[in-house]
């Protein structure tokens, strides 16, 4: 067992260093968050929220970039990642090796895991120090639940996307497609308050909304306790285990046939 | 005990029966090498054996374990060697060699895989920027990496130059002397010829011919006895050579004997007692590739 952590371990150290090794993956996943965060903040810079009880809009746009991050970290680059390493045979190689299956994919998991974490420390550095984000310790339980759950969730439904991508070409377009009209219906580049009833009710059925409303809900100055939103947590929950189900359905260790 | 042993296996996809009932056996320390022209059912077996597919009928052996049930402690045991299979592109191959060393009990140490495999000069560069022999190389230091008992190597040289390919043979015979037992696949014939112990033959799914590579070459084959005779002389001149049968192919003359001995005294007495050069005189029994295109010649383009 403990012989298996240490190989889980070493997995994710190994993923790490060919992930900052990688310029598509380091530029895509990373920086194209923070990039967002910069534009966006500054030429928001003196904006206000009516909506949502006058915060600035740097304090609605920070949790955003951090799901976007979060999204981006375990969905489309683990979804993207696992498609190249079966379509090349890496996956195939691993498996005729004694490693066990979990132990792999916690490496791979885990190294989606310490992106986000990443991503989430500089995106709130960010906010705080350059555009005067407000950061409530107050809520900073429910932050890190939503956050936990948001990575299960989206790794899980990243191993599943792999399983549908039918070689590493296509995998960019449907990872991609898959998401981005999600992201937009789902509150995380700009307010939704005004939209639609039914488009926000669309919205809601779907793990991105959850997560950003989520978010959003630990940053808000008007959030009382801890910060449980428990409506979105137990959306992320549903989807998390939805994921994992179709994850084992789903994700293939070969691109062949039989 | 044998390392692999194989009764009656099948394999079929829908109707399509690909492997049609096969036995054998590879005994420990030996290098057993498996030919078989493409959609011969080479690739399924192999990869049965390897754990990648399962049977539909039949018994298999690997080291005492059933690979279909895919245990931990036979994979401890085994490298694997596939054709075109990916290593992390962006690790160094130090790297990607203590990544699956690790994943294995009792590793053989990265410096003296590098030395097998002779890449201490590649040690610290990027996999990405490897040549396809190096990276076939590397393939096989990452199969040696549990330090097996058993190795599967599909189609080991494939892409290599020929220094390239003497190199690999090398390794291979090392590991043959360090006691490994070997599943060789290979187009190669003179691959298989120099490097097996014992070569089966597969074609239509099932084991056609199955034995020592020399024997086989000499299985039922006459001896050749080949060369040219100079202008003006005709075939007809030449004595009876008793048991054997003259043919004339182009400028040369064949003569095919089960035993050469006499036929070849008879030859070059009556050219010495004549004057005659034989240009190009060679003696030789068919080889294990001759013999493989004979065997196989019904498959060819039958599947793909």
């Amino acid at each position: 067992m403990n012989a298996d952590l240490a190989i889980a371990a070493r997995q994710l150290r190994f993923e790490q260093k060919a992930f900052w090794r990688n310029p598509a993956g380091a530029v895509f996943t990373f920086a194209f968050p923070l990039l967002f965060l910069i534009i966006f903040s500054t030429l928001n810079s003196g904006a206000r929220i009516a909506d949502r009880g006058n915060i600035t809009f740097v304090t609605f746009f920070v949790p955003g970039i951090i799901a976007f991050g979060l999204i981006s970290a375990c969905y489309t680059n683990l979804a993207i990642r696992m498609t190249i390493s079966r379509d090349f045979g890496i996956l195939k190689r691993v498996r005729g090796t004694p490693v066990p299956t979990w132990a792999y994919m916690a490496g791979q998991v885990g190294s989606s895991i310490v992106i986000t974490f990443m991503l989430l420390f500089l995106t709130v550095g960010l906010g705080v120090v350059a555009f005067g984000v407000d950061f409530r310790t107050g809520t900073v339980a429910g932050l890190f639940l939503t956050l936990a759950l948001g990575a299960s969730c989206f790794c899980a439904l990243g191993l599943a996307v792999s399983g549908i991508c039918p070689n590493a070409d296509a995998a960019p377009a449907i990872v991609n497609f898959s998401i981005f009209p999600l992201l937009f219906i789902s509150g995380i580049f700009f307010p939704l308050d005004t939209a639609p009833h039914w488009l926000s009710s669309l919205a809601k059925l779907f793990p991105m909304e959850r997560l950003a409303d989520g978010l959003q809900y630990a940053f808000d100055p008007r959030t009382p306790g801890l910060g449980f939103n428990g409506g979105d947590l137990l959306g992320l929950l549903a989807w998390t285990v939805a994921g994992s189900i179709l994850a084992v359905r789903l994700f293939r260790w070969d691109s062949a046939k039989t | 005990m044998a390392a692999i042993r194989v009764r009656d296996l099948r394999k079929s996809y829908g109707h399509f029966e690909a492997v049609r009932g096969i036995d054998f056996d590879v005994a420990e320390g030996e290098v057993f090498g498996f030919l078989g022209p493409n959609g011969a059912g080479k690739t399924t077996t192999v990869e049965i054996l390897e754990g990648y597919r399962q049977r539909s009928a039949g018994e298999v052996e690997v080291l005492g374990h059933d690979p279909a049930k895919g245990e931990r402690v036979l994979r401890e045991r085994i490298g694997v060697v596939l054709q075109e299979t990916g290593v992390e592109r962006f690790l160094k191959v130090a790297e990607v060699l203590e990544l699956y060393c690790g994943y294995y009990p009792h590793p053989r140490p990265v410096d003296e895989l590098l030395a097998l495999t002779g890449l201490e000069a590649k040690r610290d560069e990027i996999v990405k920027k490897l040549s396809g022999g190096q990276r076939r190389r590397l393939d096989l230091a990452l199969g040696l990496a549990g330090d097996p008992e058993l190795v599967f190597l599909d189609e080991p040289t494939t892409g290599f130059d020929p220094t390239a390919r003497r190199e690999a043979w090398d390794v291979i015979r090392n590991l043959r002397s360090l006691g490994k037992t070997i599943f060789l696949t290979t187009h190669y014939m003179d691959e298989a010829q120099v490097l097996a112990d014992r070569v089966a033959v597969i074609s239509g799914g099932r084991i056609v011919a199955e034995g020592p590579p020399n024997r086989l070459a000499g299985r039922d084959n006459a001896t050749e006895i080949r060369f040219s005779l100079p202008d003006g002389v005709a075939a007809g001149r030449m004595p009876d050579l008793g048991p054997a049968t003259v043919a004339v192919e182009g400028a040369g003359v064949v003569v095919r004997a089960h035993d050469p001995t006499p036929a070849l005294h008879t030859l070059t007495g009556w050219a010495l007692d004549q004057g005659v050069v034989l240009d190009g005189l060679t003696v030789a029994r068919p080889s294990l590739e001759d013999v493989y295109l004979e065997l196989t010649a019904d498959a060819v383009g039958n599947t793909g």
